[in-house]
């Protein structure tokens, strides 16, 4: 399936996700037309049962699609929707067609179908149809509700640095389009810790697209009568950037796989540990290669680079998760540690 | 797109099965080895641990049965190799022969040369050591001087190898020679000989390292007369022969586990209740080292297939020696313990061993520059 997956969703972000329309999405426009393209073709959907409609794919075949998404800087929830829909199979809920994404910070009761409270840091909040979210359900212990963006009572919008939507959504005392209590194995942190996941697949296919841009602007740009990737200097630093590049790619892969049908905390941890310090230090290369010209709007590096500054410290930053890691393996102690990191290594396993 | 080389792959099953008795075996085997030696990682020497393991069957895992391997292939290698590397044993004996010279014997040799070599090198009885290095040619291997003359039916060797980890207790070298002209031909004159290292006309001296340790030496020649079948390979390939067995030098766990050792002894010595920064340094180390070891296993799944990844092994080195390279100055600065080469505790004595060894990792194998400047040409750069 995931050669299928990634051959029809690299066309069609080939076509779709271009700098016009990433831009555009920039200046507040919903960009329906990629979206629309998107739906029909099933993607967001990928992820729900077959009987639902979906296509019953696990974590290791989506990797594509959210790596993807991180390639063409598609400006709109597609891995988002992944996890939406996933966590509502899961949770034997319908999944949702339209335009869908997800709170992992949310303050919500709920009580005999109403919700009421606040929903933070919501991906394209304020143009999606539909958000789903973890509330409280008194008694019963945390429930998964399905929210109708148009029932929030208040909105207060806020953009991340690569002026993506991260809105505040109001509900109070709002009716459920769907509901029901978490399975079990699932933690009240699931959101969180998908959103860690979809995030470090991003910034792996950013960073790819990236390395390519950077590579060959250094073998197109000419100084002192020869390309700049003629420098040993230049050289040396695109190689770091390919470095992390790959370990980025695999690492957030590797999560993916040993996520296949159960969210593994312990490989996400990494993945995105792994790809926020990528993150950090290719756009930091990426831009020293390009000079001035990579410094301007018009040029295409920036829709990059800021996204891998968004993305890296979306659902916890590096050091949020280091330290969670860290408190594990000191929990552990020296002789624990080795067993720790090496114990999901068959193919295939997951926790 | 080169990135494209990386891609996830588990440990097969049956492999990963191996993983409980490896580590059984060496709880019980190294029971009272000392951190301090741990520490050596794969420069520890101990030839009854090695044969131990040949007969365990855990050496010459990736060679032929009819050679004395066990053909459970890369992945059970890369087990068995990582649970040695992750307890710090003591595996230099065993350790350049299983890894390289084996797999060069078997891929390039005659099945005579084969049937020579390989049954010792998996019994853990037959040691071997990289004479590539000489004192004008380190970065620049293409420049050495060496040379190995036809000599009626044999051929004459002379000139000077250097830093040659284990000549002192090697049984044999696998040599770069100049068989060819330099001007004419720089890098097809080139070839590898297998050389018995107690035949006449060879001196290995040891030099000692900054701590005091002798691993590496200098070997001289002096008018050395080799047997015909001392040509490994074919004559003038001797080039592409060593690039291929870069791939398996520059790509296993050895290249991210040497600090291993410091990692164990200082997650001990912070304690179960680490502070913010101790917490967020131990779990960035454990991510960095959770993501090595994955593309190390990518790389071991290309040479499984018989793949050549010169380029994706060049990766995993450089950005494993900063990782190993990185551990003692972490310990440092997590906690106020100086390195004691003598006394102190065994933390103390294992940061004093790393601080000396860290320079070296980046070293051996390949420099940080030319590693880098590999990957560079795999860009398009070069
Ligand atoms: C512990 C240890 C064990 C070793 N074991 C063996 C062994 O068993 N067998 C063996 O054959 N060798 C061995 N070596 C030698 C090792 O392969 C060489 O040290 C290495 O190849 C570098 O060569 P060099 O030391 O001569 O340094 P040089 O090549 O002189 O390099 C010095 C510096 O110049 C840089 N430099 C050189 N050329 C370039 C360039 N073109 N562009 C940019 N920078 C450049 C290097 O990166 C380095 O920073 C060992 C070395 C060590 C430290």
């Amino acid at each position: 399936m995931r050669e299928l997956f990634e051959s029809t969703i690299e066309r069609l972000l080939a076509d779709g996700s271009g700098s016009e329309t990433v831009l555009a999405s920039e200046g507040g426009v919903w960009s329906a037309t990629l979206w629309d393209a998107i739906e029909d073709s099933g993607f967001t959907l990928a992820a729900a049962p077959e009987s639902l409609g979906g296509a019953d794919a696990g974590w290791a075949d989506l990797y594509v699609i959210a790596r993807a998404a991180g390639r063409y800087a598609v400006p709109l929830p597609l891995s988002e929707a992944l996890l939406a829909n996933w966590l509502l199979g899961s949770c034997g809920l319908e999944p949702q067609s339209g335009s869908l994404s997800f709170a992992a910070n949310a303050q919500l009761t709920l009580s005999a179908g109403r919700v009421s409270g606040v929903l933070r840091d919501v991906p394209w909040g304020r143009h999606v149809q539909t958000v789903i979210a973890i509330a409280d359900n008194d008694g019963v212990g945390p429930s998964l509700v399905v929210l109708a963006r148009s029932q929030a009572q208040g909105i207060e919008q806020s953009l991340n640095v690569a002026g993506e939507p991260r809105d505040t959504l109001f509900f109070n005392n709002a009716v459920v389009v769907d509901s029901a209590p978490l399975p079990n194995g699932l933690s009240s942190e699931v959101l969180h810790l998908g959103g860690a996941l979809i995030r470090s697949a991003q910034i792996a296919g950013a960073l790819t697209r990236l390395l390519e841009m950077t590579s060959e602007y250094a073998g197109q740009r000419n100084q002192f009568g020869k390309p700049i990737g003629a420098f040993q200097a230049i050289q040396q630093q695109l190689a770091v950037f390919a470095e992390q590049t790959a370990a980025a790619n695999i690492a957030a892969q590797a999560a993916f796989v040993q996520s296949d049908r159960a969210l593994n905390w312990f490989a996400i941890a990494v993945a995105k540990v792994s790809a926020a310090e990528a993150a950090t230090q290719c756009a930091n290369i990426a831009h020293a290669v390009h000079g001035a010209i990579g410094f301007t709007q018009e040029y295409a590096l920036q829709l990059y680079t800021r996204r891998l500054w968004a993305w890296r410290g979306e659902f916890g930053t590096a050091t949020r998760w280091s330290q969670q890691i860290g408190a594990q393996v000191c929990a552990v102690g020296g002789d624990g540690f080795w067993p720790l990191l090496t114990q999901d290594s068959v193919s295939g396993a997951s926790a | 797109m080169a990135i494209n080389e990386f891609t996830y792959s588990g440990i097969p099953a049956e492999a990963e099965a191996l993983r409980a008795e490896v580590r059984e075996f060496l709880a019980h085997t190294l029971a009272d080895y000392p951190p301090a030696l741990r520490a050596q990682s794969w420069m520890g020497f101990d030839a009854s641990f090695s044969k131990a393991l040949g007969a365990k069957g855990w050496l010459g895992m990736a060679l032929p049965r009819e050679y004395g391997g066990t053909q459970a292939g890369f992945f059970a290698r890369y087990v068995v190799s990582e649970e040695l590397l992750a307890a710090g044993a003591p595996v230099s004996a065993h350790w350049i022969a299983d890894r390289q010279s084996g797999p060069l014997i078997n891929k390039f040799g005659t099945h005579a040369q084969r049937d020579r070599y390989l049954p010792a090198i998996c019994r853990g009885e037959s040691y071997f050591c990289i004479g590539m290095s000489e004192p004008g040619s380190g970065s620049d291997l293409a420049s050495i001087r060496s040379t190995a003359v036809r000599d009626g039916e044999g051929w004459r060797v002379n000139g000077q190898k250097v830093w040659t980890t284990n000549a002192h207790h090697s049984h044999y070298m696998i040599a770069l020679l100049r068989t060819g002209d330099k001007q004419t031909a720089r890098h097809e004159g080139m070839s590898q000989f297998i050389v018995d290292l107690r035949l006449p006309g060879i001196t290995v001296r040891p030099i000692r390292d900054l701590a005091g340790g002798e691993h590496f030496n200098e070997v001289f020649f002096d008018d050395v007369y080799l047997a015909d079948d001392a040509l490994i390979g074919s004559e003038g390939k001797g080039w592409e022969q060593v690039t291929a067995e870069l791939a398996f030098e520059r790509s296993g766990p050895e290249r991210f586990l040497s600090s291993m050792a410091l990692i164990k002894t200082m997650i001990d010595a912070i304690g179960t209740q680490p502070d913010a920064l101790q917490a967020a340094e131990v779990g960035r180390l454990a991510a960095r080292l959770a993501t090595l070891r994955n593309m190390s296993l990518a790389v071991t799944a290309q040479l499984a297939s018989g793949g050549q990844p010169a380029w994706a092994a060049s990766c995993v080195k450089d950005l494993g020696n900063a990782f190993e390279q990185d551990i003692p100055e972490l310990a440092q600065r997590l906690l106020d313990i100086e390195p004691r080469q003598h006394g102190g505790s065994d933390h103390a004595q294992v940061l004093a061993y790393l601080t000396q060894m860290a320079p070296s990792f980046s070293l051996r194998g390949g420099t940080r520059e030319i590693l880098r400047g590999i990957i560079a040409r795999g860009l398009g750069l070069r």
